[in-house]
């Protein structure tokens, strides 16, 4: 495990799968694949021609238990590797990684909850990871997924999600459009804020866990929010995205 | 110049190739402010080409700069007052 964290080596992508617009999951082939933890993400290297290599962290979208390792890559139109890895990368192809990495920002089921995920954009895409790890090993840990997209296009897994809930009297998944929204969408409609975290988040005598995962600027509200509302900040776990990233 | 910001988790694989222990979990004590929190939760400030810059995201302090330059890394921890790492082995 300690030497993968540092070793360069080389997946098959076999599966190419739209999400939306804008985002494709990555199915890879990982000769020997380890395993890791939900949370945990790889760092992936592009070199072009002349020898100039261009590297960016994507968290890992599938389980532990899953056969195939995923990643969901959002395209950032100024990025150097996102477009890519979302519009060139091909069934076929090889793709320079390395990991598993992090130990920070990771939940197995056996560490409980009740567990509060909150996700802004592709930040969801760790958050999805421990939502199917959670449904693979059969736990029943309270769950709430607080998720804020743009708009209703750019959802992310979004039957998945249904579904997941569907199955699972203890899984709640509620989100909120910033943008623009159907005129019959009966959800929230507004940037995630204290008040509607006062309405979603246990309250802070029930020690929820939680994991905020987003651009900084979402991740940094919500992030003093919660602690603002009572929780305790050695349980909100945060892993931000960088403006200029991609 | 194309900058990165980005936070302890995903500098991991790069500090990584310098600290043998699972960095994003390390304790560090910030030496501007006092703050004690997870690596993973500190800012990371990347540069193209040049390095990598660990800031406290209380006061901004930089608690790690590290420098990649002919295969060699170039490690300055003057920002950490002190750094509590997990036991691995008990």
């Amino acid at each position: 495990m300690q030497l993968y964290r540092t070793l360069w080596r080389l997946a098959d992508v076999v599966e190419v799968v739209p999400e939306t617009p804008r985002t494709k999951s990555l199915v890879l082939e990982v000769p020997g694949w380890e395993g890791h933890k939900t949370g945990q993400h790889v760092d992936v290297r592009l070199t072009a021609e002349d020898g100039y290599q261009a590297q960016r962290s994507y968290s890992i979208a599938s389980a532990p238990e899953d056969e195939r390792l995923v990643l969901t890559v959002d395209r950032l139109d100024d990025g150097e590797v996102s477009p890519y890895l979302t519009e060139v990368l091909m069934v076929g192809d090889k793709l320079e990684f390395r990991g598993p990495i992090g130990g920070y920002f990771t939940w197995e089921a056996r560490e409980g909850g009740p567990l509060l995920l909150i996700g802004g954009g592709s930040g969801v895409v760790p958050l999805r990871a421990m939502l199917r790890h959670r449904a693979a090993v059969g736990s029943d840990v309270p769950t709430r997924l607080l998720y804020s997209s743009r708009s209703y296009e750019e959802i992310i897994y979004r039957r998945e999600l249904e579904n997941l809930a569907a199955q699972d009297g203890s899984l709640e998944v509620l989100h909120t459009l910033t943008r623009s929204w159907p005129a019959s969408w009966s959800g929230y409609h507004r940037r995630i804020d204290a008040e509607m975290l006062a309405e979603v988040a246990w309250s802070p005598d029930e020690r929820p866990l939680a994991f905020v995962c987003g651009p900084t600027p979402l991740v940094e509200a919500v992030g003093a929010a919660l602690v603002g509302l009572g929780h305790d900040a050695a349980r909100v776990k945060t892993e931000r995205f960088g403006a200029t990233g991609g | 110049m194309d900058e990165l910001r980005l936070d302890g988790n995903a500098a991991a694989g790069t500090l990584g190739e310098v600290f043998s222990f699972e960095v994003t979990t390390a304790e560090y004590t910030c030496e501007g402010c006092g703050k004690t929190d997870r690596l993973g939760a500190a800012m990371v400030y990347e540069v193209r080409g040049l390095g990598t810059i660990v800031r406290c995201p209380s006061c901004d302090h930089a608690l790690i700069r590290l420098a990649h330059s002919r295969g060699r890394h170039r490690i300055d921890l003057r920002g950490i007052r002190h750094l509590q790492v997990e036991d691995v082995a008990g």
